[in-house]
Parts: C-alpha cells; structure tokens; sequence
C-alpha cells in the first residue's frame, strides 16, 4: 500500500513537473526576443528611429487584436451568411431560423428577459449598498463580504446557489436552503431549477449575487466622490433622505451609474457559465451565449451560431457607440 | 494624486459631522447593509460548512444543523485532493490545480507586457491616427470571445490562407498550454490597453520631455521610466486578469481541444458536477479548493483590485 502511494507519487512529479518546465521557458523565451527587438530596434537612430519605434511597440498588439477580434468578428459575419459547413452561401437564412424556429423563440425570450431583469437589478441594488455604506461606520467589512462573489467564478458561484437551490424527494429531509426555508413558512418546496419560468429567476439571483459587488463599489467611490459642501448645503435647506439623494446624491452619479449599467449589459450578455453550469441550457434556460456555444461545438452548425453571435454583436452595439461618444467627449475636456 | 486624496477623506470626516447625511438615520442603513451582507454570505458560507460533514449528515440533515450537532471531517477534502475510485478522480484535484497555475501565470504576464507597450506607443508616440486606433482598440472590448472560438481554431490548426495561398501556417497549438495562453492574451488587449493608457498617459509631461532631450530612445524612457512608474495600474491589471483567467471556463473548455490533462482546475470542476450530482461532499470541497486561490489573491490584494476597476470608470 505504501509502495503503491509512492509509485503514483513518482508517477505524479513526471508528469506535472514538465508543464512548470514549459510556463518558464514560454515566459522566458518571450522576455529574451522582446529584449533582443528592443536592443537591436535601439541601436536605430535618425529619422527611422521614430517608425521602428511604432512598429515595435505596437505591432505585437495590433497583430493579436487583428487576428484574435477583428478578423473573426468580420469572419463570423460572413459564416452567419453561409451553411452548417461555411460552404455555401445561403443568404439570411440562419437569421431567418433564428426568429421563426420555435424553440428559438425560448432562447430570445430568455435572452430578453436577462437583458431587461440582470443589469437593472443588479445596478439599482449596488446604488442602494453604496448610499446605505456611505452613511454608516465601519463600512469595511460589509464591503468586502458584499464583493466577495467577484472573486468567485461562475461555476463556483453556480455550484453554491444549486446547493440552496438543491431539493430533496417529499419525505426525505430537505438540505436545500430554499426549499427548508419554504418548508418552514407552510409551503411545499419544489424541484426548483427543473421547473420553468421560475427557473430562469433563480439563475438570475445568481448573476445577480455576483455582480452586485462590483456596482457598489464603483458607485460607493463616485458617491464619495460627491463634494461634502453640496451635500452640507442641501441639509442646510432642509433636504435629508430621500430628498437629499433625488435631488443631489443621485444627479451626481449619474454618470457613473450609467457606467456601471453598460458594463453590466455586456456581462450579461455574453454570460455563458452559469447557464451552462447549473442546467446546460436545459429546462428552459438556455440563452444566446449558450446556445451559440452548442450550435457550433455540439451540433455543428457554424452558420447559425455566427448568426446569433452577430445577433448578440448588435445588441450591445449600442452601449459601444454610447460608451465611444463618452470617452471621446471625456478626452475632448482634457 | 496624493494630496487629493488626502482631502477626500478630510471632506468624507466632515460630512460625517453633517446633520443632514446623519439624519437618514445611519442606524437604519448599518441595518439594512448588515441584512444585505448577511444574505450575501450565507450561501457560500453553507458550502464552506457542507464541505467539513460527512456524506450521510449532508443527505439527512441541512448544513445549518451542523451547529446544534457538530461533527466535522476532513475526509472530503482528503477524497477529492489525493483522488479515490469513488470520486471518479484517480489523482485527484492536484494535476488541474496546477494547470490552472500554468496556464494562469503566463497568461496574466504576456498580456501585460504587451499592453504596456501598446499603450505607451499611443499615449507618447503620437502619430497620425493614432487616437482614432485607441478608439478602435477600445471598441473591441464588446467583441463576444465566442465569436473568435471558430476562427482562432482555424488559425491553429489550419493556418490561414487567401484562396490557396497559404500565409500563415497552422500553429499547431491546439491543444497545448500555448493554445490557451494565446486567445486569452488577446482576448484581455482591449482592456488591458485601455487601463494602462488612462494612467500612462498621465504621468508627468517634464519628465518625459526631460529625457527626450537628453536623447533617451523611446525604449529607455519605456524601460527606464515607463515601467517603474506604471507598476500600480500595472499590479491592478495583474490582480484582475489573474481572477479573469483563473476563474474562466469558456476559453478553457473551447481551446483545450476536449483533452482534460491541461484542463483548469475550474473547468475540471465544471465538468465533475454532472458526475458528481449526487456526492455534495466531492463538489462542496472541490468548489472550494477552487475558490480557494482567488479568495486568497482577492481578500490580500483587494484595495489594488479596486484601485484598477476604478482607474476607468470614475474620475
């Protein structure tokens, strides 16, 4: 027995011992031919010294990018037009399908409903935290707890929830959070993540719980960030609660609200583990992101997975022209 | 930056003295944010408690029961990390552990390293564009990375090619550490970019024209001051893409090449939960040693974290 432990522990080190070998030698294989460019491209001077300089900074990057994002979103683009195989051109067929296949229409549904419910949610939720954490003491450690989930990934987050969400035969004791909690209250717990719509919900809450810690503590800095004259002003005419955050507090952050509100949009929906984790898609719950990792990886349909990652693409199109317009205006006041 | 900060918090101590910020009763407000907090918890706290019981306890009573019964093992964590024929794992959780080092580590430095450069180009190399190429870069932040799975497949295993002419040969990376250090490098550009640039392009003008004129090369201003003086936004990227990637399972699963040896721990756990369905002890402890690495890097490193989320959405 003990032999036996020995010899896999042997077996262990040979085989994990060369995947350190090949990160270390990958980092330092990178390092040396970026110092070997940046000597050599040094040694330039006059007039070229300044285009070599360009090149060397910024190809590495553009190279990536180009072959990485652009190129595939422009090629993507062109599958959605074609077949299963990317053989034949077929015209807005695939999106055709998209909008008029019938189990499609759950997905786009749901899609919707992410799209309409997570964002708001979980940016009003973050507001509320970070007005309530700014008028009390000792903010710390609620802060950290409530940002805890951002540091837990999706399946982690997705395994906690199904463990509350988790039921257990009528007559077997219930472990589930939920369902004991309902228990208690008189109700009858149900098979909480096979049962639709409800289910989508549930997932919902887990977005939710993840995000909301991220909103706050943005929101929590800008509204640090709001000047303690206006606010003493304010008081001084009388305004407090409500008042003082309608009319001073929230004007204040709107932008960063707005902010915070876009980058949640995004998340949302190119979130794809915890559908896939908790149900795959499943029990109807399956979203774009997901079923467009099934459509090409599972039943090997390229041209309709391109299509509703373009789908996707346009929905958040949007949030990039108003974030653009943003950050150019931003640059224009600098 | 310094002094300004400083009187934030001077201003954040007055109006602490303000009547009117006090008077939304700041007792209904630790209230509500403690109830909030509570909530927010619990539920990792559950798994946390679950993952110490033995497998009947968990199946015949809830986890908070615990507390008026207590009995804890450590047998769960044993199972999962040495790995038993029960557990579906022959060597455990170790191998995906370190994968997840593996591939996490380089993919956190090149992307940085990379960024810094680019972003050093586009704040103080100034050239015709570009601005409208920062922008751009910016842009492709709302690129869905689902939309590059196919085509960076094709690029590894294809190459890629104008008609027949072949121009790249295939990389022959699928499969491999290198083929999930790439997408995940070029995925985190755009933000990358865009962090470094916010705080590169605001260091001091003096100091740049300064070496200029004495005839320092743009490389030994980006090594000799550059660098130093970035290493804050630089440490604040690190800590979010090293959560990023650690905690990521699309680009994981799709670039893996369906071969489980290189795979994250996170994908690995991704993939133990259909077999595990029923063994609450295997996925409450392997969730947690999961969690474990980024909990630690989160809860040590969180005021550079916040610091970097910062850097780009408020001024």
């Amino acid at each position: 027995m003990h032999q036996e432990s020995e010899g896999m522990s042997m077996n262990f080190w040979s085989e994990n011992l060369p995947k350190f070998g090949q990160m270390f030698g990958a980092i330092a294989i990178f390092f040396a031919v970026l110092l070997a460019i940046f000597f050599i491209a040094g040694k330039a001077n006059g007039r070229t010294a300044r285009p070599i300089a360009i090149v060397v900074f910024l190809g590495p990057a553009l190279l990536l990018l180009i072959f990485g994002l652009f190129g595939p979103a422009v090629k993507t683009l062109l599958y959605s037009f074609k077949d299963s195989y990317g053989q034949k051109w077929v015209g807005f067929h695939n999106y055709h399908w998209l909008f008029t296949n019938q189990q499609m229409r759950q997905v786009l549904v749901n899609t919707i409903l992410w799209f309409a419910i997570t964002p708001i949610a979980t940016t009003a939720l973050g507001l509320f935290l970070a007005v309530m954490l700014d008028r009390m003491k000792r903010e710390s450690i609620p802060k950290s707890l409530l940002f805890m989930p951002m540091a837990i990934s999706f399946v982690g987050a997705s395994i906690i929830w199904q463990f509350v969400y988790n039921f257990a035969n009528p007559g077997d004791p219930q472990t589930g959070l939920l369902s004991a909690i309902v228990l208690k209250l008189g109700g009858h717990p149900a098979n909480w993540i096979l049962n639709g719509p409800l289910n989508n919900f549930l997932l919902m809450i887990i977005f939710v719980w993840v995000e909301t810690g991220f909103a706050m503590v943005i929101l929590s800095a800008a509204i640090k960030a709001v000047p303690a004259d206006i606010v003493e002003a304010s008081a001084l005419d009388g305004a407090s609660g409500w008042k003082q955050f309608r009319g001073v507090t929230f004007p204040m952050v709107r932008g960063t609200f707005i902010v915070v509100f876009a980058t949640m949009v995004v998340t949302c929906l190119k979130l794809f583990d915890i559908v896939r984790t908790v149900t795959g898609g499943n029990f109807g719950t399956s979203v774009l992101s997901n079923e467009m990792y099934s459509e090409i990886f599972v039943r090997f349909e390229q041209g309709k997975g391109s299509a509703m990652a373009i789908v996707l693409f346009l929905m958040v199109t949007p949030i990039l022209v108003y974030n653009v317009y943003n950050l150019r205006r931003e640059r224009a006041i600098r | 930056m310094k002094p300004s900060k400083r009187q934030s918090r001077k201003a954040a101590k007055i109006a602490d003295h303000n009547p009117g910020r006090k008077l939304f009763g700041s007792r209904v407000a630790t209230i509500s944010v403690w109830i909030v907090t509570f909530i927010w918890t619990v539920p990792t706290f559950g798994i946390l408690v679950t993952s110490f019981r033995t497998k009947t306890d968990i199946v015949n009573s809830g986890w908070w029961s615990a507390f008026t019964h207590p009995h804890f093992t450590l047998s769960n964590y044993h199972a999962v990390i040495f790995g038993t024929a029960d557990s579906g794992l022959q060597n455990g959780v170790l191998p995906f552990f370190i994968n997840s080092f593996v591939i996490t580590i380089p993919a956190v430095i090149f992307p940085i390293a990379i960024a810094t450069m680019a972003a050093y180009c586009l704040a103080w190399v100034k050239f015709r564009g570009s601005d409208a190429l920062f922008f751009f870069i910016f842009a492709l932040q709302i690129v869905p990375i689902q939309m590059s799975l196919i085509p960076l497949l094709q690029l590894f295993t294809g190459g890629v090619h104008i008609g027949t002419i072949r121009i790249i040969p295939p990389l022959g990376i699928a499969g491999k550490f290198a083929g999930i250090w790439l997408p995940h490098t070029m995925f985190a550009l755009p933000l990358a970019i865009y962090l470094l640039h916010n705080f590169i392009s605001a260091l001091p003008k003096d100091l740049m024209e300064a070496a200029y004129v004495d005839g320092a090369s743009h490389f030994t201003v980006f090594r000799r001051i550059v660098l130093p003086l970035s290493i804050p936004a630089i440490a604040a990227f690190a800590i979010f893409q090293f959560l990023w990637v650690w905690n990521d399972l699309l680009v994981a699963l799709s670039f893996s090449g369906g071969t489980q040896g290189i795979f994250p721990i996170n994908a690995k756990l991704s993939a133990m939960v259909g077999a595990w369905g029923a063994h609450w002890e295997y996925l409450t402890a392997g969730a947690f040693i999961t969690i474990a690495v980024p909990l630690v890097v989160f809860f040590s490193l969180q005021r550079y974290f916040v610091r970097g989320l910062l850097a780009g959405s408020v001024k």
